[in-house]
């Protein structure tokens, strides 16, 4: 594969609006979401059968990560400390141009010509692939479903699951076509496909990039969770291995991961535990016959400090990247994960994306929801997702001159007359008088309300005042009772 | 200033005035679900492992190399990967060595970079050792070493792993506590739960993706 066929990605067109509402007429793309969601939300629901313990240890999850957080910048550097003293070489970067910048410099030094990258969704927000394909590098996907994505020159559309929008048959046609194999719908022989080009790939590559999920302060240890062992051979096989992460990945003990491990594999995929746990804390020591001689962190702010400078904003930090959010949301499997058009689908990618790409750049996702609840009942960590996007909805209309300054983008949705139409909404609802005075005047000019009352009536009947008000009719109600 | 000076800037200006959440960690709710007895702890593992396909055989401390050789003929596999300077590692030369027609033995005895093609193309099964298992989740525990590197239970399609009896644990916290994983952690330390799969096409189950296609445990029930 040429690095100029491996661009990774289609430009994303349109808007939001535009996009979901293309997602809904796509009833393939419906039908691929329902069944998986329908599924992933069964076998969450069976691994946690026990519903004590499930609640009680996603409150210790939840303590855990708020712990964490409480000491994120002591934590930070302890773990810096050990992963240094271990032989890993830590490295941060505040925008996602410096983590590529600090990748590209470890590549460049190595001589590096091509990348193998087990899964991870902080390079997707660095568009790695599309970095090093720009210099050169290429730089392949080996987790199965980011594979076939990348393929597909697609993004992932879930986080745990890239490809969960293809069903068999168009894998089945996309390896054919790409690859040159013969047209099979049988999943067992599409992986051993993918098994077969991408072990050559991982003999080959130069370099290893992986993610992180939990990264151990007390001990130095970088710990990822998967099931294929793409992980592994990507953290094993190349001669350097790159892990890049977000800074809030940090977890105070090494006895942290036990319930976090717990909430992750159980709320992700309803299993207890992944086939593999992967622990690392430093590259290949000297008398050691494998593993990569160097190891490198590379932690990426990408707007995740100014969400923690907000007591309130600061849980959606706690999130350790189970997608159990999405899998329950109605909006997310009814419109799909590229409709979002950012790297982090569904409710997570709602209350996240607006601190890293600012809010103005995503005003429609806090209102992409219909608050019902469900992401915020099912998240292990209790990150209170509903009352974020209720926030982030404030603050995506606060005035243009407000001294507080919350978050890159806000007031980007503020409109001077809807303002006015609120406040004096709330003015006629807080005064006796002037409310009586609309409710004279409403029931007897009821005739005269509009009948197209802009989207709302695409849907809806317009809404026509009543001949009487409440009030009128509990005051005849009383006074006839008092003739009695 | 540096990249970390500022982000550190901005988050220690977050906390301030702030106290650390206190530590309760509740150990009770992580090890009391997750207790069994000795008569419990095989079958437990055992259906978790044979869950994911796991293959486990019960043998004992004498009859594992027999067994072993019988189930590498049984699948016709033409040579197996050892680390012969394990005591296990010698158990399995010894056998060879008095039982001749059995598949070729070879060693993991010089750095990956001698050997890469030969590991990845010609090294169809291998041999190792484990700490013990954790009954909880149905997990081997592997920490490679000089002995036994991190390939040789990653590469090579089919995996054997010898696990006695009396080393099967709970639950993660305990292994944790009792090996003292926090006053040092090996540079890479591993929990195996079964072999390699993947469900990223349509949620349908595929095993061996890209680590072992075959994982094969022998629990020595007398040791």
């Amino acid at each position: 594969m040429s690095a100029a066929e491996i661009i990774p990605t289609v430009a994303v067109e349109e808007d939001f609006r535009t996009r979901a509402h293309e997602a809904l007429g796509d009833t393939q793309l419906r039908g691929n979401f329902r069944k998986a969601m329908d599924s992933l939300m069964t076998k969450r629901a069976a691994s946690f059968s026990d519903a004590h313990e499930r609640e009680h240890l996603r409150a210790l999850g939840n303590t855990v990560r708020a712990r964490a957080l409480s000491k994120l910048p002591d934590l930070l550097e302890q773990l810096e400390q050990n992963l240094t003293r271990n032989g890993v070489k830590v490295h941060w970067a505040e925008t996602v141009d410096e983590a590529n910048g600090i990748v590209l410099s470890i590549i460049r030094a190595h001589e590096g010509r091509q990348v193998i990258k087990g899964k991870s969704m902080v390079s997707e927000e660095m568009e790695m692939n599309h970095v090093l394909a720009d210099q050169g590098i290429e730089c392949l996907e080996s987790d199965m479903g980011e594979y076939i994505v990348q393929l597909d020159h697609e993004k992932p559309s879930h986080i745990i699951m890239p490809a969960i929008h293809k069903n068999a048959g168009q894998v089945a046609s996309l390896f054919h076509d790409k690859l040159g194999v013969e047209y099979t719908k049988d999943v067992d022989q599409l992986i051993q496909i993918g098994r077969r080009v991408l072990r050559q790939k991982f003999f080959e590559a130069d370099i290893g990039v992986s993610g992180v999920n939990f990264a151990v302060a007390e001990t130095g240890t970088l710990l990822l969770v998967e099931n294929e062992g793409n992980g592994r051979m990507t953290t094993t096989v190349p001669p350097v291995h790159i892990a890049v992460t977000g800074i809030e990945k940090v977890v105070e003990n090494l006895r942290d991961v036990v319930p976090l491990l717990s909430l992750l594999t159980r709320s992700a995929l309803g299993i207890p535990i992944t086939t593999y746990v992967n622990m690392i804390s430093g590259p290949r020591k000297e008398h050691e016959l494998d593993g990569p001689q160097e190891v490198h962190l590379v932690l990426l702010d990408n707007g995740r400090s100014q969400a923690f400078a907000d007591s309130e904003l600061r849980q959606t930090l706690n999130c350790i990247r189970c997608g159990a959010c999405m899998n329950h949301c109605p909006v997310y499997t009814r419109i799909g994960g590229h409709a979002y058009g950012e790297v982090y689908p569904g409710p997570i990618g709602k209350i996240i994306t607006p601190h890293m790409v600012g809010l103005a750049k995503v005003p429609d996702h806090p209102s992409a929801s219909s608050l019902c609840g469900a992401c915020g009942e099912v998240c292990p960590v209790k990150i209170p997702i509903p009352a974020l996007l209720r926030r982030l909805r404030e603050e995506n209309v606060k005035a243009p001159d407000s001294t507080d300054q919350v978050m890159r983008g806000q007031g980007s949705k503020y409109s001077r007359k809807e303002r006015f139409i609120w406040n004096a909404w709330a003015k006629l609802n807080s005064s006796p008088t002037l409310y009586r005075l609309f409710g004279f005047f409403a029931t007897r000019l009821r005739t005269l309300t509009p009948s197209n009352v802009g989207p709302w009536t695409q849907n809806h009947s317009a809404p026509k005042p009543a001949a009487r008000s409440l009030h009128d009719m509990a005051r005849e109600h009383l006074a006839k009772q008092g003739d009695r | 200033m540096s990249a970390k000076q500022k982000i550190m800037a901005k988050l220690r200006k977050s906390l301030t005035g702030t106290k650390p959440v206190a530590d309760n960690f509740d150990v009770e709710l992580v090890t009391q679900p997750y207790t069994y007895t000795a008569e419990q702890r095989i079958p437990q593992l055992r259906k978790l492992m044979e869950a994911v396909h796991t293959e486990i055989h019960l043998t004992s401390g004498e009859g594992w190399p027999e067994l072993l050789a019988q189930l590498l003929r049984d699948r016709q596999l033409p040579s197996l990967l050892i680390a012969p300077t394990t005591s296990h590692g010698q158990r399995v030369a010894q056998h060879w060595a008095k039982n001749p027609d059995l598949p070729t033995l070879k060693s993991y005895d010089r750095p990956i970079e001698e050997w890469k093609a030969e590991l990845f193309n010609d090294t169809p099964a291998s041999l190792t050792g484990t700490l013990g298992a954790i009954a909880a989740t149905g997990s081997l525990i592997i920490w490679p070493t000089r002995e036994e590197p991190r390939m040789m239970s990653l590469a090579p399609p089919v995996h054997f792993a010898l696990l006695k009896a009396s080393e099967i644990r709970d639950n993660f916290y305990q292994v944790q506590q009792e090996f003292e994983w926090a006053q040092g952690m090996p540079t890479n330390a591993l929990l195996v739960s079964g072999p390699s799969k993947t469900a990223d096409i349509e949620q349908v189950l595929a095993y061996g993706a890209h680590g072992p296609k075959d994982l094969v445990v022998l629990i020595l029930e007398d040791q």
